[in-house]
């Protein structure tokens, strides 16, 4: 009951971002600097996730395939695979749902419990899509960009190791990487990565949006964001990959 | 004016208000009084549209906050300053550009240099032009709460609401602000709402006073005639200080 009561609230809050909007002129600036917050500050960390999950991948799957009969390219081929269709989207988009979603969710929730979203509303202003809408837009071209580099570094992170181990050869690597290659797996991790980005920033929004109390909801709200945006990610993940392939 | 009509709200089985009707007139200091917990802060907030009351309505000149067009309802809000309890600044902005906020979200007719101005000319109003570059974070309470004041007057508001203005205040800072509150209201001519359980803000400002009592107006009337009222809560409310006794 309690979870059917909150996707309605859930759906509701999303309707109000997009209901009674302000100006266009106020967004693209806000929008910006939500792209910074979220995309260029969260660089670093998907950039280091992704190198070494690219790196082990390849060493354990060339650890794995032992058999003569089995060429070491597709040692390349396996670590493409499951770069694009699942360490890319779904692994970044958990990071970052650490990352972002409790950002998100304690930055809205403190100003919920400070009376900065009552101030934003008493001034006639809708706070929800003043302040919401942006973070939702910027999440939804920002992640998805970092999973994109984040696809690229996992390769570089497996190529390097065929550079400098005797587990593959780079030639091999490489051959593997292009055998075989379906366009459709890059717009399939970009649809995931796009889904995961709006649940991102949406959960969490409506988390830090709804927050009651004082310092303590704000953190219980900043793990909630985190723990349901998790699962919500996991949920359509399967869904997508159900769907879509 | 504004006019408030039987409003009622229950938060789950706790009745807040329980059918409170009033009249603020225009160029008034009003006050809302109560003990904690008497449901003032949410009267206010009825008042001003943050929490919907369960029945009852709140006309802004005639015009309905409850039953209007979301365009009517936004054009009463334009219309309205409010002061918070905690002042409720930015964090991320500096004291101007929390003054100019509501300029840049509303007011498409000013260029930048005269809303620069208007934001100036409020700090100075507040005496807080030097604080300009500040951000809240630097700022003491006192000064919180000026600034609070100069983001609710720069529109020009027809109504001013202030939520406990003197609340972890000391007693001077306390009276500046209640005189500034006073002089703003007189100057803009503005229908202001105060809501405090403060006897000095009550003797000093209030030219109509209410008084809340479990969710009821148990008394109205103007600040003189509070010493002598009848009502036993609205007495062990006053003088519940023994610098009030001394007045009567």
């Amino acid at each position: 009951m309690n979870f059917i009561q909150n996707s309605g609230k859930y759906f509701l809050f999303l309707s109000t971002t997009v209901r009674s909007r302000e100006p266009f002129r106020v967004y693209p600036p806000l929008i910006l600097d939500e792209m910074v917050k979220i995309g260029t500050n969260s660089f670093l960390i998907v950039a280091i996730v992704s190198s070494f999950i690219g790196a082990v991948t390849c060493i354990q799957t060339a650890d794995n395939l032992v058999s003569p009969l089995v060429p070491l390219s597709v040692i390349g081929t396996i670590c493409r695979d499951m770069t694009l269709l699942e360490l890319a989207p779904t692994f970044t988009c958990v990071v970052l749902a650490g990352k972002v979603g409790s950002n998100l969710a304690g930055e809205i929730g403190s100003m919920r419990i400070t009376e900065q979203i009552d101030a934003i509303e008493v001034m006639g202003i809708n706070a929800s899509s003043y302040l919401i809408l942006p973070k939702i837009i910027a999440a939804c071209i920002m992640i998805p960009a970092l999973c994109i580099l984040s696809a690229f570094l996992a390769l570089m992170g497996g190529y390097l190791v065929s550079v400098f181990s005797d587990a593959i050869t780079p030639t091999d690597f490489v051959s593997g990487l292009r055998s075989g290659f379906r366009v459709f797996n890059i717009f399939f991790a970009l649809i995931k990565s796009f889904v995961f980005a709006f649940l991102i920033s949406t959960i969490a929004s409506y988390k830090g949006y709804y927050t009651l109390g004082g310092a303590l909801e704000i953190g219980q709200a900043s793990t909630k964001a985190v723990t349901n945006a998790v699962i919500a990610i996991l949920i359509a993940d399967l869904i997508l990959a159900q769907v879509l392939i | 004016m504004i006019e408030i009509l039987n409003l009622k709200k229950n938060f789950g089985d706790k009745q807040v208000l329980d059918g409170v009707s009033a009249k603020f007139e225009d160029s008034n200091n009003s006050l809302i009084i109560g003990a904690s917990g008497t449901g003032k802060s949410v009267l206010l907030k009825c008042i001003v549209g943050l929490i919907k009351p369960d029945s009852g309505d709140v006309l802004f000149d005639g015009r309905s906050l409850y039953k209007s067009p979301t365009k009517v309802v936004k054009n009463i809000r334009r219309e309205m300053g409010m002061l918070f309890q905690g002042g409720a600044l930015f964090d991320s902005l500096t004291v101007a550009e929390n003054v100019r906020f509501p300029l840049d979200m509303v007011v498409r007719t000013m260029t930048d240099s005269e809303k620069a101005d208007q934001v100036m000319h409020c700090l100075m109003r507040v005496g807080l032009e030097q604080a300009a570059n500040k951000k809240p974070a630097e700022l003491s309470g006192g000064m919180k709460k000026r600034v609070g004041i100069a983001r609710a007057i720069v529109m020009n508001p027809k109504y001013l609401f202030c939520d406990e203005p003197n609340s972890g205040l000391d007693p001077m800072t306390s009276i500046k602000i209640d005189e500034l509150i006073s002089e703003i209201t007189d100057e803009y001519k503005m229908t202001t709402i105060v809501v405090t359980h403060d006897m000095n803000s009550v003797m000093g400002i209030g030219e109509y006073v209410m008084f809340l009592y479990n969710g009821l107006k148990e008394w109205e009337g103007d600040s003189k005639s509070i010493l002598h009222a009848q009502s036993q809560p609205l007495k062990d409310f006053v003088f519940a200080s023994k610098i009030m006794e001394g007045l009567l």
